[in-house]
């Protein structure tokens, strides 16, 4: 737990803009995840933390801190059940020194 | 009524700046794509500038480009969970313009790169993210970007999209990416006085210093870490294979925090300030995981091509090399009035199999195989060097070669004699 706190902290430096209402990167079938998928590598993998894992053994993804690296995408290669686009051209993460 | 380009390149990276850079200078009406709000805000690397693959295409470029330092220094460390060794490299001969490399911030230098890019007579449009190619049949005739109405033609269509280069996946140009063919770094950027990093790393004015450390600050995973030294700041982080990552299960930021608190690294960062946290996949499959480089109308440059070279750290170089290469082409057939077919943009591939980049490429070719299936080359090794050395150097009254003997029969305890021969064999045979 005290490495999601940490990410946060790291993730508050970084500025965005965000697409209210159009996340760019979504799981196509929740419920594969809850009831397939064993080892949810999204939850560790993802450098932003932005899947986490519930109690109920659902994850939830809030991409507003997501740095657009692609690891979801690729890492969840057993399933594919991560539908990834490029944010709208203008949001997302804005590096200020890349 | 849609306005149709010479050439559309998507990306304003090193790439694709190198690849519009060039068609614009030679007279072609070239557009080119960013979905950033300027270019550089969605680029990350570590990072490194070679000057020679820049300077073929922008001589001058040290007048005015925004450098960091130049390097004079290399250190490589292999590093134990206490300690580490390593070698140092510096000579003055890399202090004496014209300099070799520079450390350089990417969100400024790719800035500065597309203002020459748009001097050059090329037209930017940010913001715009590409949606989609266009086709007629096999042939990209455009593409379609985010925009309303956002349909633009042209008669070739450079991909300088990135690693993950979702147009040349969708388009069936490319496989889908395998973690086994990409690493995934985390990177901060930690800001201090200037004269805090020059006391630090023994330099003055602009001359800096570069850190290359392998060991157990990856677990046994295959990969690396860095430390590079801007002027008033410092990068560090990690890269390790996707594959190695998804397998142990392991948070990329856990282990860049713990390569931050190791007892050699933390005093150098002590007191900076963090002012950025950024993410990036690198290619890093080699040689056998260049996909298909070019078709009717279409051409891959850069990172989306796995143009980087792992094993020296290269790749902002082989980006520009590659996008310079692409551009030559496309001047070449629009001089002789070919079209730009499959066949004829094959020269883009001959161009490259002439040059360092396949050639180097090429010469690493079993490197990630040889790693992947070799793990004590990432814990057993950098802790036996680590060990060895300790003894040594430890004055407790114990013999010399006694101290000799035992680090011997601790390397074959944990290798065998067998082992040892074979890691060396397969080094060599790999790196031959």
């Amino acid at each position: 737990m005290s490495a999601n706190a940490k990410v946060e902290e790291k993730l508050f430096q970084n500025r965005y803009r965000v697409d209210s209402g159009h996340p760019h990167i979504q799981i196509k079938d929740e419920e594969l995840c809850a009831s397939q998928c064993e080892t949810r590598q999204c939850t560790v993998c993802c450098p932003a933390g932005c899947y986490t894992l519930e109690g109920n053994g659902r994850i939830v993804l809030i991409t507003d801190g997501c740095l657009e690296c692609g690891t979801c995408r690729i890492i969840c290669d057993d399933y594919r059940n991560v539908a990834w686009e490029y944010p709208r051209g203008g949001y997302g993460v804005l590096f200020k020194f890349g | 009524m849609a306005e149709k380009f010479d050439a559309i390149v998507v990306g304003a990276g090193p790439s694709g700046n190198a690849a519009a850079y060039t068609m614009a200078k030679a007279g072609l009406k070239v557009l080119q794509l960013e979905r950033g709000e300027y270019p550089g805000s969605k680029n990350v690397q570590g990072a490194i500038l070679y000057s020679d693959a820049l300077e073929k295409i922008i001589p001058d470029f040290r007048y005015d480009a925004p450098l960091e330092r130049h390097i004079i220094e290399q250190r490589m460390w292999v590093l134990d969970d206490e300690s580490y060794i390593g070698t140092h490299y510096r000579s003055d001969e890399f202090n004496k313009p014209p300099y070799n490399r520079y450390t350089i911030i990417r969100a400024q230098f790719d800035k500065w790169f597309s203002e020459k890019v748009q001097e050059a007579g090329a037209m930017l449009i940010c913001e715009t993210t590409v949606s989609d190619l266009l086709m007629d049949g096999k042939r990209v005739i455009g593409v379609q970007t985010d925009r309303l109405g956002g349909s633009i033609y042209a008669d070739i269509v450079i991909l300088a999209d990135g690693v993950n280069s979702l147009l040349a996946t969708k388009a069936g140009f490319h496989p889908e990416l395998e973690p086994k063919n990409v690493a995934l770094a985390v990177k901060e950027i930690h800001f201090m006085p200037q004269e805090t990093v020059e006391a630090r790393f023994n330099v003055n004015g602009d001359a800096g210093v570069v850190i290359e450390m392998a060991g157990k600050i990856t677990k046994g995973m295959m990969g690396t870490g860095f430390l590079y030294t801007n002027k008033e700041s410092l990068t560090i982080g990690v890269g390790c294979m996707l594959s190695d990552l998804k397998q142990q299960r392991i948070s990329p930021y856990q282990l860049l925090e713990e390569m931050k608190a190791h007892p050699s690294i933390a005093p150098i960062l002590d007191g900076g300030e963090m002012k950025e946290y950024t993410a990036h996949l690198i290619p890093e499959g080699g040689y056998k995981a260049i996909p298909e480089l070019c078709g009717d109308g279409w051409m891959i440059v850069g990172d989306s091509g796995m143009f980087v070279n792992a094993m020296h750290r290269e790749g902002s170089n082989l980006a520009m090399t590659t996008g310079c290469f692409a551009a030559e082409t496309v001047i070449e057939l629009a001089a002789e009035q070919k079209p730009f077919t499959a066949k004829n943009l094959a020269r883009y591939r001959e161009k490259l199999n002439e040059s360092f980049v396949i050639k180097d490429l090429k010469k690493y070719k079993n490197m990630p195989d040889v790693f992947h299936a070799n793990p004590q080359f990432f814990t057993a090794y950098p802790e036996m060097l680590n060990q060895a050395v300790h003894k040594m150097l430890r004055v407790d009254g114990v013999d010399k070669k006694t101290k000799e003997k035992q680090i011997m029969a601790n390397f074959k305890q944990r290798r065998s004699l067998f082992g040892l021969m074979g890691d060396a064999y397969k080094l060599w045979r790999a790196f031959e």
